[in-house]
């Protein structure tokens, strides 16, 4: 009992001498003033986040329980390299033309196999206690970013609608609006995704506390690029599952039809979790290159997420279950 | 046409093949190659390879189709430059994306069909590289260097499969890339086509041009 404690206590850390931990707000501010961008100044991310323009702060308390302690992906790289196909096509694209996104008035219909059907205005979502989480996440291209993320559990928005007996999966839905994203309109080849964009989770993986309602990063709101107003974050796997710019949640009782799974399916499977020993057809899955590192890291099972996730899956194959 | 206009072309193909290095080593220098330099970088260098490869197997079909004879002499000039942003992406590849994990590499290029095609064009360059010399193209003979050389056909080919096949879905550049190719590989085929029927027509009109004058 005694050894299972003291592992116990290793993996939350408590065996670390208290000096040798840098205070969170220290570090953070440590990072800052590398970058030149902001010595002096208290709040950790302010300043640089800021540079990017005047996004509204967001009040939220920090979980300590989800912070995951390797350093930020620099504010720069989170907003200005990332895939969102409704911008384009080029990891550039949704930085490039973010600012035609609208994100108000918007709201977010959740409706389906529930008692209690409601379309929640964006405003009242913003009331939800919010809190901030640090996750990993890990693109399905090998890539993968440490962002604070500020949100509340998708539990908590579903539990408001009361989901009935037979309600067993999850739709998401993007807003879908050419003249607010770019990429929605037809291309000269003619064959991006078919729009909207839809994701989809079973219902125990929408429960799980570690799902997470978005609608924040580094202290403020969404930046148009990462999925604003609001989207979901799933951080056990890859980040194509994690839809964006969400204005429908649909409780359903069939597997929900997703974007990527439609157009290859043999390339991206309805489960996507974060698996180093399942290959993408074209490329290795091994390992990935964490943004502003030079040396590839190993890509871990679940995305490290293993102990709180694993037991979803008990007894199914995760090759075929890809 | 004159040693002047040649030499400026010659300098005008050697600026504008090295512009995309230079931009690189300037952004790297500013420390503004983006959020994922390597990945930016391998794809620069990668690009810049097959635009000089598109390119080269472009100076041909200028002939067929104008009549210009000039574009060939800067051929070998093209090809050169495209094996030497070839090798950087390859080295690029190795040393920094993967540095040196022969093994998983070794893997990769047996496992992933746009890793194996790219692999190939790059060996099937090295022979074309080795044998540019005036000195080489004696040795080997006319007619074998030139057998030797249709290899650039593949190799084009190959590195447009490359491309293709590593891009996701609704990708475009790829595409454009494919209609560049089958472009320059049909005017080839339409004028082998075109001299063939002249040819097999030669005799009833006018007498056929020594053997010799054929091969050009």
């Amino acid at each position: 009992m005694l050894v299972k404690r003291d592992s116990e206590r290793k993996l939350r850390g408590e065996d670390i001498p208290h000096r040798e931990i840098t205070d969170h707000g220290v570090y953070l501010n440590r990072r800052a003033f590398m970058t030149g961008a902001a010595a002096l100044t208290l709040a950790p991310w302010g300043r640089e986040a800021s540079a990017q323009g005047n996004l509204q702060p967001l009040q939220a308390a920090k979980n300590p329980a989800y912070q995951v302690q390797d350093a930020l992906t620099p504010y720069k790289s989170v907003t200005t390299y990332n895939n969102f196909y409704e911008f384009g096509t080029d990891k550039g694209d949704p930085a490039a033309h973010g600012a035609s996104l609208k994100t108000r008035p918007w709201t977010v219909q959740v409706d389906g196999l529930c008692a209690k059907p409601k379309t929640f205005d964006i405003e009242e979502l913003l009331k939800f206690p919010l809190e901030d989480r640090v996750y990993r996440l890990r693109c399905v291209e090998a890539w993968s970013m440490i962002i604070p993320w500020i949100g509340f559990p998708l539990s908590a928005l579903l539990k408001r609608v009361e989901p009935t007996g037979q309600a067993k999966y999850v739709e998401f839905t993007t807003l879908v609006n050419p003249g607010m994203f770019p990429g929605q309109k037809r291309g000269l080849f003619g064959f991006s995704l078919d729009w909207p964009y839809t994701e989809g989770l079973r219902l125990d993986e929408a429960m799980h506390p570690l799902t997470l309602v978005t609608v924040g990063l580094y202290g403020q709101v969404l930046p148009n690029p990462n999925g604003a107003p609001i989207r979901v974050i799933v951080p056990w796997k890859y980040g194509f599952k994690s839809a964006k710019s969400l204005v429908h949640m649909r409780l359903t009782a069939e597997e929900p039809k997703t974007s990527w799974n439609k157009a290859a399916a043999n390339e991206y499977g309805f489960y996507s979790n974060v698996n180093p020993q399942v290959s993408h057809p074209r490329w290795s899955q091994a390992t990935e290159r964490r943004i502003g590192e030079l040396r590839r890291r190993d890509t871990l099972m679940f995305n490290g997420y293993a102990d709180q996730v694993a037991s979803l899956y008990t007894g199914m194959d995760l090759k075929k279950f890809y | 046409m004159s040693y002047r206009v040649r030499i400026a072309l010659k300098a005008a193909v050697w600026i504008g093949s090295l512009w995309p290095l230079g931009v690189l080593v300037r952004a790297f220098m500013s420390d503004d190659l983006g959020a994922n330099p390597i990945e930016y970088v391998t794809r620069t260098l990668g690009l810049t390879a097959l635009v000089l490869i598109l390119t080269s197997l472009g100076m041909t079909p200028l002939r067929a189709l104008f009549g210009w004879s000039w574009p060939i002499q800067l051929r070998r000039l093209l090809g050169l430059l495209a094996f030497f942003y070839v090798c950087l992406h390859f080295a690029v590849w190795i040393g920094i994306d993967h540095f040196f994990a022969w093994r998983r590499m070794w893997e990769d290029v047996l496992k992933r069909p746009f890793i194996t095609v790219g692999m190939l064009a790059l060996l099937l360059l090295i022979p074309l590289a080795a044998t540019s010399t005036s000195g080489m193209i004696k040795r080997l003979g006319g007619a074998n260097w030139r057998l030797l050389h249709k290899l650039v056909y593949v190799i084009g080919t190959l590195g447009v499969l490359h491309f293709l096949w590593l891009a996701k879905k609704g990708r475009t550049t790829p595409f454009y890339f494919a209609i560049a190719l089958a472009v320059v590989l049909g005017v080839r085929a339409w004028d082998w086509g075109r001299k063939k029927l002249a040819r097999r027509a030669g005799p009833t009109t006018e007498p056929s041009p020594p053997l010799g004058e054929r091969a050009g």
